[in-house]
């Protein structure tokens, strides 16, 4: 028992799923994934890490964090070709974070917070500050043990601008107990993960329940990291695919301190091994319910074998049209005003479900509430609870939250006005003509499932599966990110504020002149005095020769 | 006088009408020289909205109105367009009898009298004007108002100037009248939109003043004891005012984003002024220094011009009006239409403007450059912003010669009532006037 409770106290899990697309491309998902029964908030400090990495379990105590939850994406993940992803993450660089209620100015902490998380990942996150954060109210619930939500405590920042490389990916490998020396974490080689359609890495970190009764809790870690691979441009020819040619990478050994290493093929749409043979074989198969749809998976326990290869893939059979789906684009034309639509798809062909659509628009977009439409098959469709906190200018962004309800079959689109401001020429960023991002907007929804979700959280369920809890078995969670706006504003001319500067005092001091003319001399008939004048006329009519004035 | 006013009434309210029913309403609505971030309607709508909404309208950046505003809009939102236009026509109306009594003045009071009393010399008879030749001065002062394409583009845009204008046009016409009360009413009102009115205080006094017979003397008692009374008045409305609007919304928001927003200029949206282009590419470190120069510059002539013109108190509130509209922070063309519909009153100096021509033909060219230009930098992406902004230029150099003009033709003609029309130098040869 001994072994086992420390193994209870401590315990990594790792494994690696991969799952052939719809559209012939690879999706595979790395999961790592650390449980630690400790304390931060004590009064005396953990001092001990075994397998919880030292710089993220000082950041929980010195800053008081409940959850954290940050994410760095390359690309776009395509929903409709795709399908939903295990763990959905924005383009760019995404934070949120839950504190604890002790905190007492969560402002400070935050901005603290932000600057030591981009010293740890390498990123630029120290460019999130207050214009960029904002508090929701109802989209991002606590995803750990839930005691009571204030929404004082929680921030929510986006970067869309970020883009991720191997600076930020080797910190990240540098987090996982074995590094990348053993187990899945072998595979993380950037020249190949850079090279695909779409990456992520993220890390999530929450208390978590270790039993049903909730009697222990412990500090669950997930990092995970979503690539998906297009092996046509990849230069894959023929349809057979390895782990070497995806990661350029074998496996060699488990990792000797994870407690389960496994990587999981996902087989759904082979179910004789008709498309595809799997090298070498194994006979583990197992079922897990995930997004809504019953998969079976081959598993290869790394402990005990080590899988090569699949020959011969032919693209899968049908794949479970994603419910729901979003797309967000500007219209208008001009650099005076605008227009965001937010267009949302629900593809159920009965069922009907509500969805929390959370906007946040930078302040330099003027948006204007007034003009907020929601259209459901072309008729009005009012929103049941609309949060809106207006932008201060520099100061923070505007926070749009609705809760909307999507009809069945049906195409939602949401409307808003804005009007795009001048900066002062300080604000803008070197390249201004590029344009200014605007965050995706993130739809999060309870969809109607037609196949029963596990709600047991402790029974032994493969990690992908297990990360959002489920309340009910009817229906699971969605969070659904859209594309990043990227939209251009009027400009002035950099390369003249000592002229306007200049040219502007002249006109002002043209009606000073003026005035102080009119107010401070008075008329009087001129006498003209020309003797100088005449002196030199006189003076040259004598060299001349000439008569002289008189 | 009534029939030819009720026809330019009805002319005036049809224009706007029909404007309000086509499609150009909206595009004029859009329009930067004519509604700016203080004046917009579609921003009056937004701060209904977010009142709907449950939020303050100050919690946000875009609404900057007065508390009154949205009181006087939740009942009338409705019906906004007759009230933008009763606002024109109550302009109109104020500025015509306001403009009657001033005349009726100078004719008996000024000229009868210093007629009567042989003070102007012989040769300028012909400055004086006959009562005949100022009959159809209000008319046209109406007309200048309400038949100006400033006025009905403004109008139509349901722009708040249009109120602004209506308050300061009753101010001029109580104050004309007499009533100094009224007149301190009116004047917190306008200053309560604005702060920039607070400047018409000293024509106000002055012309009270003379009205009572009270000398302009600072060592009498009479003359501050009737400064004291009337800013007793003015300060005590406008701390009514201000009460009256902390309790409508139960906070002093409403402060930093009215009052703060006019006179720290967060907002860079172009418009027809100076300060726009001036903020957006000024150095950081010199901002607050220029902010307070360029707000300085709108109040500080008031002293100066006051002492100069402290004989004529009506030239002086035109004076003012015309600073105002000019160097204020967020100027329209609403603005601009207020003291160009006051010109006609001093139509008897036009023999002694100069550059009359000049200045007339910038400011059509202007008119014209300001949505061309507007158009190729915003829509078609061929000019910057520079071409809009050197068009502000030339239109604001224009504004100032106008005025400066017409006070040069003002001084002057006052000049020559003491001094005589036709000035013989020493030799008995014509003479020329300088400024020395």
């Amino acid at each position: 028992t001994l072994v086992a409770r420390s193994l209870l106290a401590n315990d990594f899990q790792e494994e690696l799923v991969i799952r052939p697309l719809h559209s012939g491309d690879i999706y595979a998902s790395f999961q790592f994934r650390t449980l630690w029964e400790t304390d931060f908030m004590r009064e005396n400090k953990v001092s001990h890490y075994r397998l919880f990495p030292k710089s993220l379990g000082q950041v929980i105590s010195k800053f008081s964090v409940r959850e954290l939850h940050i994410s760095f994406t390359q690309g776009y993940w395509r929903t409709m070709q795709w399908g939903q992803p295990f763990l959905p993450s924005p383009p760019g660089a995404e934070l949120w974070v839950w504190f604890q209620d002790s905190v007492t100015d969560v402002d400070a902490a935050w901005k603290e917070l932000t600057n030591v998380l981009s010293g740890i990942f390498c990123a630029s996150l120290n460019f999130i500050d207050s214009t960029n954060t904002v508090q929701p109210s109802a989209s991002f619930k606590p995803l750990g043990i839930v005691n009571e939500t204030d929404h004082r405590f929680l921030r929510y920042a986006t970067l869309p601008r970020e883009i991720v490389c191997t600076e930020n990916l080797t910190p990240w490998k540098k987090l996982l107990p074995c590094g990348s020396k053993a187990g899945l974490a072998v595979l993380l080689k950037s020249e190949k993960l850079f090279h695909s359609s779409f990456f992520s890495q993220t890390v999530h970190i929450r208390p978590v329940c270790q039993d049903r009764e909730c009697k222990t809790t412990s500090w669950e870690l997930r990092q995970t990291l979503n690539v998906v691979f297009d092996l046509h441009t990849s230069g894959q020819g023929k349809r057979e695919w390895s782990l070497f040619k995806m990661f350029s990478r074998t496996l060699t050994e488990a990792c000797p301190l994870a407690s389960s290493s496994k990587i999981y093929i996902d087989v759904t749409d082979n179910p004789q091994e008709e498309y595809f043979e799997l090298s070498p074989a194994t006979p583990l198969l197992s079922q897990a319910v995930v997004l809504g749809d019953r998969r079976t998976f081959s598993v290869y326990d790394l402990t005990q074998q080590l899988f090569k290869s699949v020959s011969d893939l032919l693209p899968a059979g049908s794949m479970l049209r994603p419910l729901l789906h979003a797309e967000r684009y500007v219209a208008g034309y001009g650099l005076q005003t605008g227009e965001i639509h937010t267009v949302m798809y629900n593809n159920h062909p009965f069922r009907s479900f509500p969805v929390l659509l959370l906007d946040s628009v930078p302040w330099y977009l003027r948006l204007y509430i007034h003009t907020l439409t929601v259209t459901s098959k072309g008729k009005d469709n009012t929103p049941s609870y609309i949060h809106y906190q207006p932008s201060k200018d520099r100061m923070r962004p505007h926070l749009l939250e609705m809760l909307v309800q999507l009809p069945p079959h049906s195409v939602t689109e949401v409307t808003v006005q804005f009007e795009r401001a001048l900066l002062k020429w300080t604000e803008y960023t070197p390249d201004p003509n590029h344009g200014f991002y605007v965050g995706s907007s993130v739809i999060s929804a309870l969809v109607p499932s037609s196949v029963a979700m596990d709600t047991n959280i402790t029974q032994e369920q493969p990690l992908f599966s297990s990360f959002f809890p489920c309340k009910e078995e009817s229906s699971y969670f969605v969070r659904v990110y859209t594309e990043p706006l990227l939209v251009n504003l009027p400009t002035p001319d950099f390369s003249m504020p000592y002229n306007v500067i200049c040219l502007t005092c002249t006109v002002v001091a043209v009606g000073y002149g003026s005035l102080y003319n009119l107010l401070t001399r008075s008329f009087q008939i001129e006498e003209p005095n020309p003797r100088l004048a005449k002196k030199i006329a006189n003076f040259i009519r004598r060299i001349r020769g000439v008569p002289l004035l008189s | 006088m009534a029939a030819p006013l009720t026809l330019l009434l009805v002319v005036a309210v049809t224009i706007r009408a029909a404007l309000y029913r086509s499609s150009l309403a909206e595009v004029i609505a859009e329009r930067v020289e004519v509604v700016s971030p203080i004046t917009a309607w579609k921003r009056v709508i937004e701060g209904l909205a977010l009142l709907d909404l449950g939020v303050s309208p100050y919690s946000g950046d875009v609404f900057h109105e007065t508390p009154l505003v949205i009181y006087l809009f939740h009942f009338l939102v409705d019906y906004a367009e007759i009230t933008f236009m009763l606002a024109d026509v109550i302009s109109a109306i104020a500025l015509y009898l306001a403009v009657k009594e001033y005349n009726k003045q100078v004719v008996r009071k000024k000229q009868k009298f210093a007629l009567e009393a042989d003070r102007y010399p012989q040769d300028c008879l012909e400055l004086i004007r006959s009562p005949k030749e100022m009959l159809y001065i209000p008319l046209k002062v109406a007309m200048f108002y309400l038949l100006n394409p400033f006025t009905i583009l403004s109008c139509v845009a349901k722009s708040t100037c249009g109120l602004n204008n209506a308050v300061i046009s009753l101010f001029i016409l109580t104050t004309i009248k007499g009533n100094a009360l009224l007149s301190a009413v009116f004047l917190c009102l306008a200053t309560y939109q604005s702060i920039y009115p607070l400047t018409l205080c000293a024509p106000a006094m002055l012309y009270l003043m003379q009205r009572q017979y009270i000398p302009v003397n600072y060592r009498r008692a009479s003359f501050w004891w009737f400064v004291v009374q009337y800013l007793f008045m003015y300060l005590g409305s406008l701390f009514v005012l201000i009460c009256l609007s902390f309790f409508l919304l139960g906070s002093w928001d409403y402060l930093p984003s009215v009052y703060g927003f006019i006179l720290s200029v967060p907002d860079l949206t172009p418009n027809i002024g100076l300060f726009w282009y001036f903020f957006a590419e000024m150095f950081e470190h010199f901002r607050l220094f220029f902010l307070c120069v360029f707000q300085i510059n709108v109040f500080f002539y008031t002293v100066p011009l006051s002492i100069k013109l402290k004989d004529h108190p009506v030239f002086l509130m035109f004076m003012q009006l015309a600073v105002i509209s000019i160097f204020k922070s967020y100027p329209t063309v609403g603005d601009i239409a207020l003291y160009m519909a006051l010109l006609p009153v001093w139509s008897h100096l036009h023999r002694f403007l100069r550059n009359i021509f000049l200045v007339s033909c910038v400011l059509l060219a202007c008119s014209v450059l300001f949505p061309v230009l507007w158009h190729l930098w915003i829509y078609a992406g061929s000019a910057n912003s520079n071409f809009y902004y050197a068009i502000t230029l030339l239109f604001n150099v224009a504004q100032i010669l106008l005025v400066s003009d017409y006070f040069y033709a003002f001084l002057r003609r006052e000049h020559h009532l003491i001094h005589g029309l036709y000035l013989k130098k020493k030799d008995g040869s014509e003479a020329t006037l300088v400024l020395k």
